[in-house]
């Protein structure tokens, strides 16, 4: 077809202007669905690293500020009225490729409860399995992305045994926080992947840093609740 | 019959990647495993397709000059439409697949069909040509990762076929993709000589 300045502004703007009906028409079908998607992976999520609770830890969210002006999000899991453990979506930017972000469970104690990692762009066969190294064995088993063969005996990977050295689960990060061996602390890393290591125990520690922030300000204001009602009854 | 013919062809004798070597850049990227190698061929395939047929069906009504750039923005629309519909309703596929599914626009399989064939053919075999190719892709895309996750996870389909500590991490990571595209083709032509 012969391109003269008025056809070709005429049959762009057509398309163009049909092009954006259509996604206009598309996006609108897919919004809920998509909102639905990620609430339903972040649910599941809570559900893995809190105890059993009959709340909803979506609807009672708050945010606690960490060091750089950044936030994370918490979410309190209650069961009865009575807080069962919090789940923590945090992050870190300290990995091999970036970005990492966990949710992790704490129990009101300030032990982990479990965790998942949510979003990472590690190496493959590598970083990638944070995602079940630091759990204890025999809940890896389950998901068997790292079991002991002869393999590890060979290049002398630990075993893990019970997963004391390993994982993360039934710890309390303390005021270090958590440490890789080489670090000096009591974590083993991932084999061949020790940035990973650091950097997903980073992203638990600065949860557990904003966990012990938000609960300090919740029992200073509890506090000054009981002293001013103290003070109303004098 | 000509569009038996314009099916086949996609499949071996003219491949996308294995024939032709288009489209490398998601074809090395996503086939990590075979499951993700699937998802993006017929995701590619569903763009194709449908991209094709708009093409063909408006191409004399647009002119010479703005071709590619119109040919451009129908094929973006579907991508689009693709994306948001994957992320809704698939969307750890979409999580796994990540950058790639936006990057299906500048996919040249994709521009490379629509100004080959469906700017000169009928919408129906553009339909066919379209459908072939895409499936040729996805056959290329499943084969390559379904290799690449044994050889480096011991799974195929993400099912365990040996211990994942005896896989050859190297398959899962960017050499290995180098590695068994270019042994597959190796293959491939081996085959087609005979």
């Amino acid at each position: 077809m012969e391109s003269t300045f008025k056809n070709m502004v005429l049959a762009l703007l057509i398309v163009t202007l049909v092009s954006s009906a259509i996604l206009g028409f598309v996006y609108e079908l897919t919004k809920q669905p998509i909102v639905d998607a990620q609430l339903k992976k972040k649910l599941e999520a809570i559900n893995k690293v809190v105890p059993p609770y009959n709340n909803n830890p979506n609807d009672e969210m708050y945010t606690i500020e960490v060091e750089g002006g950044e936030a994370v999000e918490a979410y309190p899991a209650k069961m009865d009225n009575k807080l069962v453990g919090t789940a923590i979506k945090t992050y870190t930017n300290k990995g091999f490729s970036g970005f990492i972000q966990v949710m992790v469970g704490f129990v009101p104690n300030g032990t982990v409860y479990n965790y998942q990692v949510l979003d990472h762009k590690e190496t493959p066969g590598l970083g990638s399995k944070m995602n079940d190294w630091f759990r204890p064995q025999e809940v890896v088993a389950e998901t068997a992305d790292v079991k002991f063969s002869i393999f590890d005996w060979l290049f002398g990977i630990k075993p893990g045994g019970d997963g004391d050295t390993k994982s993360i689960v039934n710890k309390t990060p303390g005021n270090k926080g958590f440490l890789v061996a080489k670090d000096g602390g009591e974590i083993d890393a991932i084999t061949a992947a020790t940035i990973s290591s650091r950097a997903f125990l980073d992203a638990i520690n600065r949860g557990y840093t904003a966990l012990q922030k938000s609960s300090q300000v919740a029992i200073k204001q509890d506090s000054t609740l009981v002293s001013t009602q103290l003070q109303g009854g004098e | 019959m000509d569009n038996v013919k314009n099916f086949t062809k996609g499949l071996i004798k003219e491949n996308p990647v294995f024939a032709l070597l288009l489209g490398m850049c998601p074809t090395l990227g996503v086939t990590t495993s075979a499951e993700n190698g699937l998802g993006m061929g017929l995701a590619t395939t569903f763009v194709l397709v449908m991209a094709n047929i708009v093409i063909s069906a408006v191409k004399n009504g647009i002119p010479d000059k703005v071709r590619i750039p119109a040919f451009i923005i129908i094929i973006a629309s579907f991508v689009t439409v693709v994306e948001l519909t994957m992320q809704a309703y698939l969307p750890s596929l979409f999580a796994s697949l990540g950058l790639f599914i936006p990057l299906i626009v500048v996919n040249c399989i994709v521009l490379g069909r629509a100004e080959a064939f469906a700017s000169k053919n009928n919408v129906i075999s553009s339909a066919i040509d379209g459908l072939g190719m895409g499936l040729g892709f996805s056959l290329a895309l499943t084969l390559l990762g379904a290799v690449r996750e044994f050889l480096g996870s011991g799974k195929v389909f993400g099912l365990q076929i040996y211990d994942t500590n005896y896989g050859m991490l190297v398959f899962v990571l960017a050499p290995g993709a180098f590695l068994v595209l270019g042994y597959l083709i190796l293959v491939i032509n081996r085959f087609k000589k005979a």
